[in-house]
């Protein structure tokens, strides 16, 4: 089963001049697999990731996630289909500042409204814990070093158990030891849990221990 | 949902006390102006329209001297063939009197919205006084029927009611004009009328009503005396003053007789029509006023929300990332502003309230010309739902418009930047 399709994906930027982007891009990502998108600066790859994260709504082409065409649909559809199946990671770990690190981890959860709010401390708790930062669960976030924000924004990303986790490199500001810990969370995601991780990165290591990398050049797959 | 948006909205505001406090302060001064103004002008009405249905019937019935629209001549050479001109139509000689006045006063009293009927004959006299003449009126009354639409027991300073039927040729004076004239009680006075007739009468009571124009030259008598002064009959009668239960009727009761009627039929709102024209001016303004106060107060909320979604872009983008819809951010954004409005409203009603207690007790010397001793204060529970009402509304608009703004927010334009 593919967790996500991109049919003839183009995207133009027209300020300030027109300029193609992505360039017609055709894939498929298979559930449970571990995707680093790599490429140069420039390359278009977080421009494809806010189109695959339904974000980016103004694109030609089609893209089916979870096998559902997403593509035409509502602004108020995609808002609850991102809340409830997608988890998404910045680049560079956008936090609430007035609100602590399990409260915005929470937040996700508690507009999807699934569990009580009891419960949803609990598993709040849970992915700060797998992150190891579960001591700065009541710190406001601007009292964090960016490393812990970006793992917040990691816990915060899983905590609706979401189909796909799209990160645009979310171990950017990591020290390799917190990188290969989040590695091995994503790994465990998609070997146990049939989650599908979708990462840019410009981490070579990183990469090669994924299921596969897709690079892309000037808008385009190589 | 509501709960979260709720939650979200309150940590923002908690956040930012400073902004909030001034937001929720303009809102307050807003209110709180309005409902103080309105509520000491609104009082100044009422005492006002009070002081002068004091001395005004609700309904007056006169007979008025008017010159007919048409002359002899039209009568007589009538038709297309003619153009009929006079010049300067004058009145017929004719008495001002209402005929069968006494049957009119029956049928008014069997309506049963009206409270008293006061039949009566007035006459322009001269008081006498040494070789002075001072100009003033006459006026004929059943003193008790009297007295049941104006309060006269109350309004007496010196000497009684009854004592005008109890002695013949008695009148109750204007106390300004029983001073003019040095007169007390039991003083004799000669009046004369404009057509040379000299009566002589007794002084046995002054009265005040609190208008200077009644009291500096009006006196009751006896309708029977007035009578004998204008050599008229038992029946003569020129005025009917009537008294409703309801006086905000009295434009539609005056209508309605004046169909069935062949007199001039006068509501007291008619009588006073540019006293009431200020007052409504007066409404104008203060409402004018407050309006703007609570624009003022509108336009700093629109402000400070405007400002703090020009904030808070990153976290309305994250918001919207993570799966807020547009109706979520709004949300979040008009409860921060219908809060703010909610407490300023409840802080501006409580301090109009407060100004109001204040004034209220405030010593308003007028010197015996209105009946009160502090400034009059109007607490119609009315004006405190509309400043309520509509410093929601207004804090609800300046807040819907950024709120708006902020739903449509792009996040991955903010994102990407
Ligand atoms: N809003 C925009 N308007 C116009 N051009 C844009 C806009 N955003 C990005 N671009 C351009 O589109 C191209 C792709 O940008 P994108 O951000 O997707 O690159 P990237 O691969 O993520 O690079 P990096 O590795 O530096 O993050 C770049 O040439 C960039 O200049
Ligand atoms: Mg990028």
């Amino acid at each position: 089963m593919s967790a996500l399709e991109a049919v003839g994906i183009s995207k133009y930027f027209y300020e300030p001049v027109k300029f193609q982007v992505l360039k017609s891009l055709d894939f498929k990502i298979e559930k449970g697999e571990f995707l680093a998108l790599m490429g140069k600066s420039g390359s278009g790859k977080s421009t494809l990731l806010y189109v695959l994260s339904t974000m980016d709504t103004d694109y030609q082409g089609t893209l089916y996630i979870n096998e559902e065409q997403v593509t035409g649909k509502s602004q108020n559809f995609l808002a609850h289909f991102r809340n409830e199946h997608i988890g998404f990671v910045f680049q560079f770990h956008y936090l609430l500042q007035e609100f602590t690190a399990l409260q915005n981890v929470m937040l996700p959860a508690l507009k999807l409204g699934k569990y009580a709010k009891s419960e949803l401390e609990d598993r709040a708790y849970e992915k700060l814990k797998i992150l190891d930062i579960q001591e700065q669960a009541g710190k406001k976030t601007n009292k964090l070093s960016g490393g812990q924000q970006q793992r917040v924004a990691i816990a915060r990303a899983l905590i609706n158990d979401p189909a796909i986790i799209m990160g645009d490199e979310p171990t950017g500001n990591l020290d390799s030891a917190n990188t290969s810990i989040v590695f091995e969370i994503f790994k465990e995601l998609t070997e146990k849990h049939q989650q599908t991780i979708i990462a840019v990165t410009h981490d070579d290591e990183f990469a090669k221990r994924a299921d596969r990398i897709i690079e892309m050049k000037d808008g385009m797959i190589i | 949902m509501f709960r979260l948006s709720f939650q979200i909205a309150k940590t923002q505001m908690l956040e930012r006390p400073k902004q909030t406090l001034i937001a929720t302060l303009g809102v307050t001064f807003g209110i709180g102006m309005f409902v103080f103004m309105v509520s000491f002008m609104t009082g100044v009405n009422v005492l006002l329209e009070e002081t002068m249905l004091a001395a005004t019937p609700h309904i007056r019935i006169y007979n008025e001297a008017i010159a007919a629209k048409t002359s002899v001549l039209d009568e007589y050479k009538a038709g297309e063939a003619f153009v009929n001109v006079v010049h300067n139509i004058k009145p017929k000689e004719e008495k001002q009197n209402i005929k069968n006045a006494f049957q009119m006063v029956d049928y008014l009293r069997a309506d049963e919205r009206v409270l008293g009927v006061s039949p009566q004959l007035t006459s322009q006299v001269f008081y006498n006084f040494g070789p002075i003449q001072i100009n003033g009126t006459l006026v004929g009354v059943d003193i008790f029927e009297e007295d049941k639409l104006f309060d006269l027991e109350s309004k007496i300073q010196t000497g009684r009611l009854e004592n005008l039927l109890t002695s013949s040729n008695a009148i109750i004076m204007g106390a300004d004009l029983a001073e003019r004239l040095n007169m007390q009680v039991n003083d004799k006075v000669t009046v004369s009328t404009p057509d040379g007739t000299l009566k002589l009468l007794k002084v046995v009571g002054t009265f005040r009503f609190g208008v200077g124009a009644i009291d500096d030259s009006k006196s009751y008598t006896s309708i029977a005396t007035v009578q004998k002064i204008l050599k008229e009959d038992t029946r003569y009668i020129t005025d009917i003053n009537v008294k409703l239960k309801d006086y905000y009727q009295a434009g539609q009761i005056a209508r309605e007789y004046d169909r069935k009627f062949d007199y001039t039929i006068e509501d007291w709102e008619a009588a006073n029509a540019s006293t009431l024209s200020t007052f409504l001016l007066r409404d104008i303004i203060t409402y004018a006023v407050s309006i703007t106060l609570l624009v003022v107060a509108g336009f700093g909320i629109y402000n400070i929300m405007n400002m703090t979604i020009y904030e808070k872009m990153k976290d309305i983008a994250i918001l919207k990332a993570m799966g807020f819809a547009g109706r979520d951010v709004l949300s979040i954004f008009l409860i921060q502003a219908i809060s703010i409005g909610l407490m300023g409203a409840a802080s501006g009603l409580l301090i109009g309230f407060l100004l109001s207690l204040w004034i209220d007790g405030i010593p308003f010397e007028t010197g015996g010309v209105l009946s009160v001793d502090t400034f009059p204060v109007n607490y119609d529970i009315k004006y405190y739902l509309i400043g309520l009402v509509f410093g929601l509304l207004t804090t609800g608009l300046a807040g819907y418009f950024p709120a708006r703004k902020a739903a449509k927010i792009d996040p991955v334009e903010i994102i990407r930047s």
